[in-house]
């Protein structure tokens, strides 16, 4: 697969999500953003994304539910995820699925897009 | 405090099973003593006891034969058969013969005057008896035998009356004179053990017959006449110097004769202070051996006590001390993820506002806000460095075994402390082997050994002060972490306790468990810790961690 070019992103803080957005735009990147996992799992139903970044912490589906849920439809799809506070479980838990990877926020874009290409190819 | 507890209850217990062993002991002792004393005196006594009571024999038989024998003179002839002078020498002659002792033989009318005389004292016929006691003893009873006295002959005798009364009323008095040699002859059948003596006294304590040790006949002896007893007796009693002796006696019926006999109780007492000695050691080793048995066993198990007690205390402060670093890594974890999700926002914002300026058109001072964003982004970083490291102290409260870079937890460990290192001027020198293999440790454990041993050297060093940090590998497969300060350093006796719980040197400000803790980590991974110092010079303590083996299972 080569680079993404489309980026679901999912997280409650919206301020970080927007700019995350606009930053990925500006270097090419197609962004979908959602505020709960609920709503990108939604989103993913109809639109078709390379890579999905999820925040660990958030109200309703928790990042991990919300990555369980996406892995039983799409078992191959990428997905990242940022924790506040990625502690060795739950970072074990999400590595356990494969096609994922953890990232501790805040990151600096540029480990960002290294992950997101690692990820993807 | 705890001491005086142990030694309080090991001092319970030790009399608790000494008092419950030496109590039966004591009695047996006790008991034994006193059968043993009373067989042994039975014994010993005994002997002395049935000569006594024989010679006591022998006495009455002789005074009872020569009392019946005057008896029968007097009842068997009438006053005049008596009278008649040489019908009183016939049978005063046969007297003689038949029986010892008799030296005279009288008729003494009821007035008291000597009638008729049989004797070598023809010169006493006709004297008047009247005034005397014994005449009037005999007057009374009938029957008399006089103790030993001198009398008109001036020597010592004693006689024998006896009174007739006739049918019709008249009366008169056979009198018979005894010499005392026959006592002589009785006692001396005795066969006395040569310090032994034996005597005849009556009931005032006067001498009968001549004593060996109390005098002569006639004399007061020096001492006390016991209480009646026509049974053979013997009784301790002393010498006039003071000299422990048994003494046998028997009161003689019908007269005021006791028979006595004294022997030394030495040879007795000797045999007997043998084995109330025998015993008395036995006892007193029994005592001391079930003492010494009690106090070593309590000992041992008070020792075991002390120890267990002291392996709880420090499971539970070692739990309560895990305990408290669990609660704080939760708490740090909790920190650092509120301060990293407004952290990504700024970083977020920050970079995007950047990536605008960088994008749009020029305009003044436009290098300035990008540096101002790139301090921000900086800030923002040197952010992420702190909550990355508390997430990581919070990680490490998780035990899990990893193979670790040594020389990299050398660094972590500093990262905590270097700031307090450059406050108080105290340099640092890292003397790290790049080639070290890794250790097979628990991350969080190890960091808390370092971080233990690097704060007891920082303490330990004044300002301006230098710790080294020294990693090596040893010929033995250990890889070797030494701490060297040139801090105040402790004394060999401190140094020999430092590893043992509640042991601190830091007063109210430790808790005693930091190296005691740290020793028990590096040992459970099969490590160990050397500790040398000098006072006033400093201290290395070594951390001795086994190498990981390399791939083809050899140590590295």
């Amino acid at each position: 697969m080569s680079a993404p070019h489309r980026l679901l992103l999912v997280d409650d803080e919206t301020d970080f999500i927007a700019a995350l957005a606009e930053r990925l735009e500006l270097r090419g990147y197609g962004t979908l953003t959602a505020d709960t996992g609920q709503q990108a799992l939604d989103l993913l139903a109809h639109e078709a994304v390379d890579v999905v970044v999820i925040d660990m912490m958030m109200p309703g589906l928790s990042g991990l539910q919300t990555l369980e849920r996406i892995r039983q439809t799409w078992p191959s799809l990428p997905v990242l995820l940022l924790s506040g506070n990625a502690n060795q479980t739950d970072a074990d838990e999400v590595l356990r699925h494969g096609k994922t990877a953890v990232l501790v926020k805040p990151v600096e874009l540029k480990v960002l897009l290294e992950a997101l290409h690692t990820l993807t190819t | 405090m705890a001491n005086t507890k142990y030694a309080s209850l090991r001092r319970k217990i030790v009399l608790n099973m000494a008092l419950a062993a030496i109590i039966p002991l004591l009695l047996f002792a006790v008991i034994n003593y006193v059968e043993f004393q009373s067989a042994f005196t039975r014994e010993t006594q005994a002997p002395f006891r049935s000569m006594v009571a024989k010679t006591r024999n022998s006495f009455e038989l002789f005074l009872t034969e020569r009392s019946s024998t005057v008896s029968l003179v007097a009842s068997v002839y009438s006053y005049e058969d008596l009278s008649d002078q040489r019908t009183l020498n016939r049978i005063f002659a046969v007297m003689q013969k038949e029986f010892t002792g008799f030296t005279d033989l009288a008729l003494i009318d009821e007035q008291g005057i000597l009638r008729a005389y049989a004797g070598p004292h023809t010169n006493l016929l006709g004297s008047d008896y009247s005034g005397q006691d014994w005449f009037q003893r005999v007057r009374r009873d009938s029957r008399y035998i006089s103790e030993v006295f001198e009398g008109f002959r001036r020597r010592p005798h004693l006689v024998v009356a006896v009174r007739h009364t006739t049918e019709d009323g008249r009366s008169w008095i056979v009198r018979a004179t005894l010499n005392t040699s026959q006592f002589s002859r009785l006692i001396a059948s005795m066969n006395l053990e040569p310090e032994a003596d034996a005597f005849l006294v009556d009931h005032a304590g006067v001498l009968q017959t001549d004593s060996r040790t109390y005098g002569k006949a006639l004399t007061r002896a020096p001492i006390k006449v016991p209480a009646a007893s026509y049974e053979a007796t013997v009784v301790p009693t002393r010498d006039t110097q003071g000299r422990n002796m048994l003494l046998a006696y028997s009161y003689i019926a019908d007269t005021d004769f006791v028979l006595m006999a004294v022997k030394p109780a030495q040879g007795y007492l000797y045999s007997w202070l043998l084995v109330r000695t025998d015993l008395l050691l036995i006892f007193i080793a029994g005592a001391i051996g079930v003492y010494l048995v009690a106090g070593r066993n309590v000992g041992l198990l008070i020792q075991r006590l002390r120890e267990s007690d002291a392996e709880r205390e420090e499971a539970l402060m070692q739990m309560e001390h895990s305990q408290r670093l669990s609660s704080i890594g939760r708490l740090a974890a909790g920190v650092a993820h509120e301060i990293n999700n407004p952290l990504a926002v700024i970083n977020e914002k920050a970079g995007l506002l950047k990536d605008l300026m960088e994008t749009g058109a020029d305009f003044p001072r436009k290098d300035r806000f990008i540096k101002q964003l790139d301090d921000i982004a900086a800030a923002v970083a040197r952010g992420r460095g702190i909550t990355h490291r508390m997430l990581g102290f919070a990680r490490r409260m998780e035990v899990t075994v990893e193979d670790l870079d040594v020389n990299e937890m050398v660094e972590e460990t500093l990262l905590f402390l270097e700031k307090e290192a450059m406050y108080r001027k105290v340099s640092i020198v890292r003397e790290l082997d790049p080639t070290l293999p890794p250790a097979r440790c628990d991350r969080g454990q190890l960091q808390q050994v370092f971080l233990n041993v690097l704060s007891n050297a920082l303490a330990a060093v004044c300002e301006e002060g230098r710790v080294v940090i020294r990693s090596h590998r040893r010929n033995n497969g250990f890889i070797a972490i030494a701490f060297e300060d040139n801090g105040c350093g402790m004394t060999e006796e401190i140094r020999k306790h430092i590893f043992e719980p509640f042991f601190t040197t830091k007063k109210e400000k430790g808790t005693g468990l930091g190296m005691s803790i740290i020793y028990g980590i590096v040992q459970r991974h099969g490590g160990d810790i050397e500790v040398e110092s000098e006072p006033a010079r400093g201290s290395t303590v070594t951390i001795l961690l086994p190498a990981c083996p390399n791939r083809n299972g050899e140590p590295a």
